[in-house]
C-alpha cells in the first residue's frame, strides 16, 4: 500500500518536471516586464537561428529572480541603480577635457543615444575593431573631447556614463551584428564561451546552456544574458559592467581570468550579447 | 563619499480625504558603519544617517531611529492616513551634523 503511494508520487513529480521543462521546477515563466507602466521589455523570445536547438526559448536573467527583485526593476524608484544612472547624467552634461566640450555639446541629450546599447558590441571601421559602449566612451573622450585620463575601462564613472546610455535604450530590441567584419571577433567569442577555463575546468555553456533554471549553490543559475547590464546587484550595492562579471565567472572557475577591456573579453561580450538577439535593453537591471 | 547626497520623494499626487496613501523615500548616501578597514588598515571612520522624520502638516508622521546595519542608499516606505491637503516634511540627519531636508504636496479632495 505505501509502496504504491510512493510510486504514484514519484510518477506525479516526473510528470511535473516534464511540463516544467528541464531545470525549471521552480522558475515562473511567461510574466511580463513593464517599467514606470510604459516601457514593454521582452524577456523571453525565439533563439536566434545560431542556437536553435539549443535553446527553445531565450530568458532575459529578469526571469530568473524572486518576486521583489523583479519587482524592483519595475519601478525607477525602486530600482538602485537609477541613482548611478543619475550621476552619469550629471557627467554627461559637465563638461571635461581641453575642448571644453561636454558629451551633451555633440549629442545633445542622453536620449539621442537610445539605439546604441542595442547594437553594440559593433565593429567599428575607423578602428579596424570591435568597440563596446566603453571603448566608445574612451574613444570620444581621447578623440575629441581632449580628455588627459580618460574613464577607466571598469571604474565608477564608465559605469554611470554606460548605465545612462542603457536606461535610454531600455525596451529597444538587441541586434548585434555577427556577419560581415564581426564574424571573427564573434567566432572567437564563441569559442572562448565553449572552452572550459580554470582548475574546475568550466566553460560558460555548461552552467548558462547546459543548466540555466538550476541551482548553484543557492542561486538560480541564468542563461547569462547580458542585456541587463551594467546590473545592479544586490551583493555588491553597486552596477557590475559586463566584464566585471565575466571575470568573476572565470574567477569562479579557479581560472585566471583575461582583463577588463582586453580582446578577449570583448569578443565574448559580442558573442553572449548576441545570443541575447531579440530580448530587449533592460539596463540597468536588477539582479541579486 | 559626502557628495551626491541627494533625497528623493514619491508621495501620490491627489487622494482622498481619509485615504491611506503609501509613502516612499530614498537617499543616496554611503552608511559607512564604521566597522570596516579601509587599504590603509584604520577604520573608516562611520558616517550614517542617523534620524529619519516625516512629518504632515507638522504632526509627526514616523519617526525613525537609525542603525549602522542599514545599508547604503537607505529607503522607507510607509503607509499615512490624510484627511486634508498639506505637505509632507522629510529630514534625515547625519552623523557629521548635516541635516538633509525634502518635502511633498499632496492635495486631498
Amino acid at each position: 500500500m505505501n509502496k504504491k503511494t510512493l510510486l504514484g508520487g514519484t510518477a506525479a513529480a516526473i510528470v511535473a518536471v516534464v511540463a516544467a521543462g528541464v531545470g525549471f521546477a521552480d522558475i515562473r515563466t511567461g510574466d511580463s516586464l513593464v517599467i514606470n507602466g510604459e516601457i514593454q521589455i521582452v524577456t523571453e523570445t525565439a533563439p536566434p537561428a545560431f542556437l536553435e536547438g539549443v535553446f527553445n526559448t531565450v530568458y532575459s536573467g529578469w526571469v530568473f529572480r524572486t518576486d521583489e527583485t523583479r519587482a524592483m526593476q519595475a519601478d525607477d524608484f525602486d530600482n538602485p541603480a537609477m541613482l548611478y544612472v543619475e550621476q552619469g547624467q550629471t557627467a554627461f552634461d559637465t563638461p571635461m577635457g581641453t575642448e571644453g566640450k561636454s558629451c551633451a555639446s555633440c549629442h545633445d541629450n542622453a536620449e539621442s543615444l537610445a539605439g546604441v546599447r542595442a547594437t553594440y558590441p559593433k565593429w567599428d571601421a575607423a578602428h579596424g575593431a570591435i568597440q563596446t559602449v566603453e571603448m566608445q566612451v574612451i574613444e570620444c573622450q581621447t578623440e575629441r573631447m581632449g580628455v588627459a585620463e580618460p574613464y577607466g575601462y571598469d571604474s565608477q564613472q564608465m559605469r554611470n556614463m554606460v548605465a545612462l546610455i542603457a536606461s535610454v535604450g531600455r525596451g529597444q530590441t538587441v541586434n548585434v551584428a555577427i556577419d560581415g567584419p564581426a564574424a571573427d571577433a564573434w567566432e572567437k567569442g564563441r569559442e572562448i564561451y565553449y572552452t572550459q577555463y580554470g582548475q574546475m575546468e568550466l566553460s560558460c555553456a555548461q552552467c548558462h546552456e547546459n543548466n540555466y533554471g538550476n541551482l548553484i549553490r543557492a542561486d538560480h543559475l541564468s542563461q547569462g544574458q547580458v542585456n541587463g547590464f551594467p546590473t545592479y546587484r544586490l551583493k555588491n550595492a553597486n552596477i557590475v559592467s559586463v566584464h566585471n562579471r565575466f571575470r568573476g565567472c572565470i574567477r569562479d572557475t579557479r581560472g585566471e581570468p583575461y582583463a577588463i577591456g582586453s580582446p578577449e573579453f570583448v569578443a565574448l561580450e559580442l558573442y553572449v550579447a548576441s545570443r541575447g538577439n531579440g530580448l530587449s535593453v533592460e539596463g540597468p537591471a536588477v539582479r541579486n | 563619499m559626502a557628495e551626491n547626497i541627494v533625497p528623493r520623494v514619491r508621495v501620490p499626487r491627489d487622494a482622498k480625504a481619509g485615504d491611506v496613501v503609501s509613502v516612499r523615500t530614498l537617499i543616496s548616501h554611503p552608511m559607512e558603519s564604521g566597522l570596516r578597514r579601509g587599504s590603509d588598515g584604520n577604520l573608516i571612520p562611520r558616517q550614517i544617517i542617523n534620524r529619519f522624520t516625516c512629518t504632515f502638516n507638522g504632526a509627526t508622521v514616523v519617526d525613525v531611529t537609525v542603525h549602522p546595519g542599514v545599508s547604503t542608499n537607505p529607503y522607507f516606505q510607509f503607509e499615512a492616513k490624510v484627511d486634508a491637503s498639506g505637505t509632507f516634511a522629510f529630514s534625515w540627519y547625519d552623523d557629521n551634523g548635516s541635516v538633509y531636508t525634502d518635502t511633498a504636496e499632496i492635495a486631498v479632495a
